[in-house]
């Protein structure tokens, strides 16, 4: 009976604590943004999950820390599991979206399923959503996309990317005329996006595209892998992500196909899809979103004012590695949007409409970006209306079997290739969906 | 005391025969409906109604047509998900396809050819029983997962294989707001729920018990074995493709064929087993059990204040959820309907026990 009694005082207790602590924060709430984070930390896609989650928190701690917030407004944020599965996803928007006092400032779902699913929900709730280098390639449109920004780049950029690349190794995109590239893909809305852009390119140059469909979650692959065998492709792009991208390499090895005609996309690219699969591993490629793996001066400050005060999200080690410092470039994406927005709405707690207005009128400069700690692992970007991205360079950079180097110089993606697909579906959806288009040139 | 019978007299054979005879059933019904009709609208948060009770609401109608199929007529189906699915593409491209297709009609064609996959796929039911049929309908599951995510006419070519769903109408009111959305499912559900009790107390879901209970002995005494299957598989995938269409429409507004993937149909027959086979009760005790239950899970610690990893809460999740289910299985294998039951056999005794 005893043992009973203290069971229920503890719980009465943490109860009670909890209540404080909650009072707590209500009082502080006041001046806070909130800014809500989809994460998947456990399931098959947490190997990578985990270190952007890692990144992207530390970075808003860091915020915290070191500046006291965004010019005295300080961000609290809360993680929300998703696991990657979108109906779970869009439980966890709905959990968070109108959490702290002026609401989420912008979220960023880390998937593109979750992205079309909140896509339609953004022109009502009027939250932003940050999609960095993933989501709907067409709602770079802003004119017909406000609240999509996939800063940085799509996935029709990084095809375009991969084309010009191999093409050069070739001695030229015409060159590519007569051969086979195929693209081993996640089956899902992610692994389609670039379907479109490659069919594209394909007609256009000559080369014969092969689609090969990888079932979520993608630790089965060997029917796949027997047909890349069977039909020896010149280039192999990877479009995979979580457990499917190791699975994939150790495949390749299986059937010997060279790690050094495999290109994966940024997602596809960092430490765990690579690690798992040891020294075989070694000459595959992937896109870099900008950054590859590495410490800037930025890194320096987390880990004296995250680490050194025992607030780390992740592993201290971890600190550097791809993902982690696209998680961070993520974060600090919303967070300069925020001071943009805050430089015309007040240094106050914005709602995800004026969050919304900052992250259309971001523009980072080198000199910024230097301030900012991140010289080197970003090109300057500048979004407006009618360009939701900002930016669209990427390198392609190289697992040397214990790093990742980069073997291309900066490559743009050809506008003249992807911004008529673009318009020509983003017209689409806003006539499917019977929306009226922004006037890009009044200026919103 | 409070549950007896006694005193209510029946005069005629109509209310001998009504389907609740009892007057303390009735007040019960129609409390519940002026709570779900009413009180719920008026007081629940839109993350309430969007996030909790419209999935509820239209996995119930699932879970309510899998235990027709499996709880009365003893079918065991794993295809419950693709099934779903068949629903909800069928509406889909009867909507863009007829643009001036209303789409609550939509959802009633699209039960219909559900209807049709549905007795397609049960026809192996007629030669084989048990865990065989379960393989059966699973790869019935497989095959629409696979067509829907290889057959590109069926997301009408749309390159990302994500489609999203017209706007649901009817004449001028758009069912847009949290609160419309969830009248609107509800309104569905207490019609099917009442079709449901209807049918399963009639001819047809007597036949289907019998065969359920013994099949030999069914068709000795007249019951047409053929008939009775396909009429449960016909009626089930009837329901299941109705919810599809709304859980597509109405709850995701924008889907891939992930969403009806064979988790999806592991749940719902899970939520049939926990609940309660054979009971259109238990369908919706199991829907409530799997659908919120997780959710509750995952807020807990922050509601109590207990700051825990999010990854630490998830997995603590899969593993309380999995414990409750063994734990309830053990303790009552025949349902949470069947604790109800129970429980209304005490309530009759109260507070004089023999």
């Amino acid at each position: 009976m005893p043992k009973l009694f203290n069971a229920g005082t503890l719980f009465v207790a943490a109860a009670v604590a909890g209540a404080l602590i909650n009072a707590d924060a209500a009082l502080a709430q006041a001046n806070e943004q909130f800014v809500p984070m989809l994460v998947y930390r456990s399931g098959p896609y947490a190997p990578n999950g985990i270190p952007f989650a890692n990144g992207y928190a530390d970075y808003l701690t860091l915020v915290n820390e070191r500046d006291g917030g965004v010019n005295g407004v300080k961000i609290m944020f809360e993680e929300c599991e998703t696991g990657y599965a979108t109906d779970r996803g869009v439980e966890c928007y709905e959990r968070l979206k109108s959490k702290g006092p002026t609401g989420a400032a912008a979220f960023s779902p880390l998937s593109t399923g979750i992205t079309y699913a909140l896509t339609e929900k953004a022109y009502t709730d009027k939250i932003p959503l940050i999609t960095m280098g993933y989501g709907r390639s067409e709602s770079v449109d802003g004119s017909v996309f406000p609240w999509n920004f996939p800063l940085l780049g799509t996935y029709w950029d990084a095809a375009d990317i991969l084309i010009q690349h191999v093409g050069h190794l070739n001695g030229g995109l015409d060159k590519l005329k007569g051969k086979k590239i195929a693209l081993v893909y996640h089956d899902s809305p992610y692994g389609k996006e670039p379907i479109p852009l490659l069919q594209e390119r394909a007609k256009r140059l000559g080369f014969e595209l092969i689609t090969i469909p990888v079932t979520h979650p993608g630790v089965e692959q060997k029917a796949a892998w027997l047909q890349v065998r069977q039909l020896r492709p010149d280039y192999v792009f990877l479009w995979g992500w979580g457990v499917m991208n190791s699975t994939a390499i150790k495949e390749a090895v299986a059937v010997n196909y060279p790690r050094d005609h495999m290109y994966g996309v940024w997602w596809a690219g960092a430490e765990p899809d690579v690690l798992p699969a040891g020294a075989d591993a070694k000459g595959y490629n992937a896109l870099a979103l900008q950054h590859s793996a590495g410490q800037g001066p930025v890194h320096a400050d987390i880990l004296k004012y995250v680490y050194g005060k025992g607030k780390g999200a992740g592993q201290k080690e971890d600190v550097g590695h791809v993902l982690y410092n696209r998680g961070l470039v993520n974060a600090m994406l919303l967070i300069e949007s925020i001071r943009t927005a805050q430089g015309k709405f007040g240094k106050k707690p914005l709602t995800g409409e004026q969050v919304r207005w900052g992250i259309e009128n971001l523009s980072l400069d080198q000199k910024r970006i230097s301030q900012l700690g991140l010289a080197g692992m970003l090109q300057p970007l500048k979004v407006s209306c009618s360009d939701h991205e900002g930016a669209r360079h990427a390198r392609i950079h190289q697992w040397d079997g214990t790093k990742w180097v980069f073997v291309s110089d900066w490559i743009e993606a050809d506008e003249t290739v992807i911004r008529p697909m673009v318009e020509e579906a983003a017209a689409k959806y806003a006539k499917d969906k019977n929306l009226t288009r922004r006037d890009c040139k009044v200026g919103a | 005391m409070l549950y007896r019978e006694a005193g209510q007299f029946k005069t005629t054979y109509g209310a001998d025969q009504a389907v609740f005879p009892i007057r303390q059933d009735q007040l019960f019904i129609a409390l519940w409906l002026a709570v779900g009709f009413v009180l719920v609208p008026l007081v629940s948060s839109e993350y309430l109604l969007r996030a909790i009770l419209i999935p509820f609401l239209i996995l119930a109608l699932a879970a309510l047509g899998l235990n027709l199929l499996v709880g009365y007529c003893g079918q065991l189906s794993l295809g419950t998900g693709g099934f779903m699915a068949v629903g909800a593409y069928a509406a889909y491209n009867l909507c863009v396809r007829i643009p001036a297709l209303n789409p609550l009609v939509a959802f009633l064609l699209a039960g219909g050819v559900s209807t049709l996959v549905g007795i397609a796929f049960g026809i192996p039911s007629l030669r084989i029983k048990g865990y065989y049929l379960a393989v059966a309908t699973l790869a019935a599951q497989f095959f629409l997962d696979w067509v829907f995510s290889r057959v590109a006419w069926f997301s009408n070519n749309t390159p990302s294989g994500s489609i999203t769903a017209p706007p649901v109408t009817l004449f001028e009111l758009t069912f847009d707001t949290p609160v419309k959305k969830y009248s609107l499912c509800l309104s569905i559900l207490v019609l099917f729920a009442a079709v449901a009790k209807n049918l399963v107390r009639g001819r047809i879901g007597r036949a289907w018990m019998a065969t359920r209970d013994m099949d030999v002995a069914a068709e000795i005494i007249g019951i047409r074995p053929m008939y009775a299957k396909l009429s449960a598989f016909a009626v089930s995938s009837f329901f299941i493709g109705v919810a599809g269409g709304l859980w597509a429409f109405v709850h995701l507004g924008s889907w891939e064929p992930l969403a009806f993937d064979v988790n999806r149909s592991f749940s719902i027959l899970f939520m049939v087993i926990i609940g309660g086979l054979g009971s259109i009760l238990g369908s919706f005790l199991g829907a409530a059990f799997i659908t919120v239950l997780p959710l509750v899970l995952n807020q807990l610690p922050q509601w109590l204040g207990i700051s825990i990893s999010t990854a630490m809460i998830s997995h603590l999740e899969a593993m309380i959820f999995g414990c409750l289910i063994v734990f309830f299985l053990i303790v009552e294998p025949l349902g949470l309907a069947r604790l109800w039951r129970i429980g209304k056999e005490k309530l009759r005794l109260w507070p004089f026990p023999y």
